[in-house]
């Protein structure tokens, strides 16, 4: 466990705990790209650089962008302040508490992950066009295809269709 | 403590973090964001047991990210689409008020 990994848990679990508990939904996705960006350093420590590029480009670049227009699409200037957390926040609570502890446990009590770094693999991006184009040629072709589906439905659902009816 | 522990931990950190905000939450995006801290959670397990395995040049767990990370983007843009799609039906985002369905 090196000073760099260190400094990375902690940015990324601070950036993901204050976009799970802060109040503005705004300020929450702006923490967020905080810890993703955090994850996609870890990555790119753990020699997975097209991971960690694609994570910052996916998540970063494209997932908070799409949060912060639902927000703003969503926004509703209310009167009142609504409270933040749900009527069973205090259960919700206790149960990833729970499911922390049980995976912390398993987690320490398995011998499978006490082994040491291995030596650097080399992987270039070449060899991962390669794997994609040869041995995963399928499930990409279906990504594609899952990729088509899901913008065509995403844009069938947020389809506002009240002006066709007119 | 070895470091492919710590990189575990890490990740089941994240994970519960994600739990917490998804049933603990009101605003439905913040539940999806929530969710999607999951799936990350599950990409870093990926990452990190293929970079500790046996044989890293075989580029499975860097495959199995790659698609996971896919599938997730699909995911956001259909749920938060669904999203807009009830807010505009019930007008509110607000998770508590969505019980029409509450017996």
């Amino acid at each position: 466990m090196t000073v760099t990994f260190l400094i990375l848990a902690v940015i990324t679990v601070a950036g993901t705990a204050a976009a799970m508990g802060l109040r503005n939904a705004v300020h929450c996705v702006l923490a967020l790209t905080v810890g993703f960006a955090g994850v996609a350093a870890i990555y790119l420590q753990l020699d997975a650089q097209f991971v960690g590029l694609t994570q910052i480009m996916v998540y970063v670049g494209a997932v908070a962008i799409l949060a912060v227009f639902a927000i703003m699409m969503t926004h509703t200037p209310l009167p009142a302040k609504p409270p933040t957390y749900s009527s069973f926040w205090l259960l919700g609570s206790v149960v990833a508490a729970a499911v922390f502890a049980v995976l912390a446990w398993a987690i320490c009590s398995s011998a499978a992950s006490t082994q040491g770094l291995p030596p650097e693999p080399e992987v270039s991006v070449q060899q991962i066009g390669d794997a994609l184009m040869h041995q995963f040629v399928l499930p990409l072709e279906i990504m594609g295809l899952l990729l088509t589906a899901a913008l065509i439905g995403a844009v069938v659902i947020a389809m506002d269709r009240r002006e066709e009816t007119k | 403590m070895s470091s492919l522990q710590s990189y575990l931990l890490l990740s089941a950190l994240l994970f519960s973090i994600g739990l917490a905000g998804a049933l603990t939450r009101r605003n439905a995006i913040l539940v999806l964001i929530g969710i999607e801290l999951m799936l990350n959670s599950a990409n870093l397990n990926f990452i990190a047991f293929w970079r500790y395995g046996p044989a890293p040049a075989k580029l499975t767990g860097i495959m199995f990210a790659i698609f996971s990370i896919s599938v997730a983007a699909a995911e956001a843009a259909v749920g938060l689409a669904i999203i807009l799609a009830a807010y505009r039906h019930s007008k509110t985002t607000d998770l508590d008020q969505m019980n029409s369905l509450k017996g």
